[in-house]
């Protein structure tokens, strides 16, 4: 199957005051048609990053140096201003995090829905409206054609982000990115979003990218996950096989990290010594290193690729290409990392 | 554990309840109730809609004729004229209220021009930013660098003194304080998430920029202009009555203020000038307490 996205080496840089920052590096991954993907990683790893180049909002300061952000048979990094507009919205739409602000608070409901409806679906305002009414519907919205006069402040976080989703979805996208849709909700409204994701998606065939840094989200929704550390991808395996074995220290660390119901109340939690290496003094060797417990003198000095371990099942770390240092996964992870 | 399970589970998808979604007042049903709430600026818009109405309506309401000359100059207030009749001659009430029509046209046309012009270039300069924004912004040091009257005293002394060349140059001048009040506003607007999800909607530029950030950035250059046509007026009357403004016959309160100038008239004859000094005051005065009435209702931040 020839997929939906492809991200191929892309390396992205800020321009700062005095120099170029590179934010991230050869970061390289396939979405298919109706799949469910994943990207995990820590606050400031390049995740959001690599999701705004996609839509070409890097803005005034940041662009893709190097590679190709393939979205069928274009190149999104090559595209005219015009052409990208067509596609934003319309065949890929975006959903964010926070939606007590994402909806503008002048306009009503309706006429927001409207406006994008109108835009890419060229559809005359009677037609434009029903279809919003019937979108409204779909995401679970009581009383639609009431609420579609009603204005952004009168509706709870979850009602408004269940409209962001109605309006990102009304021109059927092929690809929809969601950067933490979920961070800002409460639990029980999570899952709901979550629900209804997955529902619409079926529906549709809709691609997902869903950006996160909840474990628990990605093991729901997710079918492949992608790890992403200090702007590079770390590892890349489909959602069980990561969660049962996890390959790459940092992996591992994060899975660590997760608190169980059956811990004992005195029980610590796991968690990875030290932090995320800033952009701008970027460790030789693997990123990894200053953290990792399996460190050696060769990642010390030399960068590990990604490289397939299994089908699928893509690393990037030395310990995994020397097959003899590889963690002996009957030890327990938790106790590496406490 | 399976008893914890089904508790979950149910838990996940309640119905949404209907109290989720306020029957609240809309944004401008909230806005009118705290406007009534500020009681100066009701009075000062009823002051207002009067006078706007009187300066409409000044044929029909007027007793006489503005420019007739009648044979007693300087009369003291009499039945026949309430206000007495100037030095000239004409019926002072008659063209009190025909002056109005000045100070309307002046406050409200020069105020228009400006707001639009400084609306327009701080929105640009805001939203693109970069050589745009620098360039516009040290447009908008210039000036604000030139000091205003001596620079209206001029103009008007090489174009002429007229209605029309004050208004259209108070409009030309005026513009900076709004460019730089909206870029300042569309600044910290830009970079809010539903502008985002506007721009990843893929609405165009002008768009986002004319429909979804400006809508948002009204209240401050509703203040801004409210307070502007308070000032206009003000210097239209200076200008009149140093002579560079509204020239007679036409009727300005600034001009009637004229003959304030003599001494003798300022000591004996106190109903040539009082009552056209009164009407700046009253009305500067309404303006200005509509300004803190609406700047008062439409900051988020006052409460009720």
């Amino acid at each position: 199957m020839k997929p939906l996205l492809e991200v191929n080496q892309i390396q992205i840089a800020f321009e700062s005051d005095s120099e170029e920052v590179i934010s991230v590096e050869e970061v390289s991954f396939s979405v298919n048609p109706g799949e469910t993907i994943g990207i995990v990683g820590e606050s400031g790893c390049g995740k959001s990053v690599t999701s705004l180049s996609i839509m070409g909002l890097l803005g005034k300061n940041g662009k893709v140096n190097k590679g190709q952000i393939l979205f069928g048979e274009e190149d999104l990094t090559k595209v005219s201003n015009q052409r990208i507009r067509d596609i934003r919205g319309n065949e890929i739409s975006m959903i964010f995090q926070e939606p007590m602000t994402s909806l503008n608070p002048v306009f009503t409901i309706g006429n927001q829905m409207i406006e994008g409806i109108k835009l890419h679906l060229k559809m005359n305002p009677k037609a434009a409206k029903e279809y919003a009414v019937e979108m409204l519907k779909k995401v679970g919205i009581p009383r639609a054609n009431e609420i579609m006069k009603e204005y952004p402040h009168a509706l709870s976080g979850g009602m408004r982000q269940r409209v962001m989703i109605a309006m990102a979805l009304a021109c059927k996208p092929k690809l929809l990115i969601a950067d933490e849709p979920t961070t800002a909700l409460d639990v029980t409204i999570q899952a709901q979003i979550l629900e209804l994701m997955k529902t619409l998606q079926k529906e549709s065939n809709t691609a997902i990218m869903l950006i996160t840094h909840d474990l628990g989200v990605i093991a729901e929704t997710a079918d492949r996950v992608i790890v992403m550390y200090a702007g590079q991808v770390v590892e890349e395996a489909d959602v069980f096989t990561l969660f049962k074995e996890p390959k790459h220290p940092y992996t591992q660390g994060l899975m660590a990290s997760i608190p169980h119901l059956e811990y004992e109340s005195e029980q610590r939690l796991a968690s990875i010594p030290g932090s995320v290496p800033s952009i701008k003094h970027m460790p030789a060797g693997c990123r990894f290193h200053t953290r990792c417990p399996y460190a050696t003198e060769r990642c010390e000095q030399e960068q590990p690729r990604l490289k397939d371990v299994q089908a699928g099942h893509k690393v990037r770390c030395w310990l995994t290409e020397e097959d003899g240092l590889r963690t002996n996964s009957d030890q327990p992870k938790e106790e590496i990392f406490t | 554990m399976p008893m914890l399970e089904t508790n979950i589970k149910k838990d996940v998808e309640p119905p949404i309840s209907h109290t989720e979604i306020g029957g609240e007042e809309t944004p401008l049903q909230l806005i009118i109730k705290r406007f009534m709430k500020h009681r100066l600026a009701v009075a000062g818009s009823i002051l207002m809609l009067l006078i706007i109405l009187m300066a409409i309506f000044a044929p029909v309401i007027a007793p006489k004729d503005p420019y007739q000359v009648y044979d007693e100059f300087s009369a003291p207030p009499s039945a026949e004229h309430w206000l007495g009749t100037d030095q000239v001659g004409r019926d002072l009430f008659t063209r009190l209220i025909y002056a109005s029509r000045v100070s309307m046209a002046v406050g409200l046309g020069a105020v228009l021009i400006y707001t639009l012009i400084g609306t327009i270039l701080g929105a640009v300069s805001g939203y693109f930013g970069g050589w745009v924004d620098i360039v516009l912004m040290r447009l908008t040091d210039v000036f604000m660098s030139f000091p205003g009257l001596m620079l209206i005293l001029v103009v008007v002394s090489i174009l002429g003194p007229s209605l029309f060349n004050i208004i259209w140059i108070l409009g030309l001048l005026g513009w900076p304080a709004v460019a730089r009040l909206v870029r300042g506003t569309v600044l910290s607007l830009k970079h809010v998430d539903y502008v985002k999800s506007g721009v990843v909607l893929g609405l165009s530029t002008p768009r986002i920029l004319f429909q979804h950030i400006l809508p948002n950035a009204i209240a401050p250059i509703l203040v801004q202009a409210t307070f502007g046509i308070a000032a206009a007026i003000i210097v239209e009357a200076s200008l009149s009555f140093l002579g560079m403004g509204v020239q007679p016959p036409t009727a300005s309160w600034g001009n009637m203020l004229t003959d304030a100038q003599s001494l003798t008239v300022l000591t004996d004859q106190p109903w040539l000038w009082v009552p056209p000094g009164v009407m700046i005051v009253i009305v500067v005065l309404a303006i200005n307490f509509i300004g803190d009435g609406l700047r008062d209702a439409l900051d988020p931040k006052t409460l009720k």
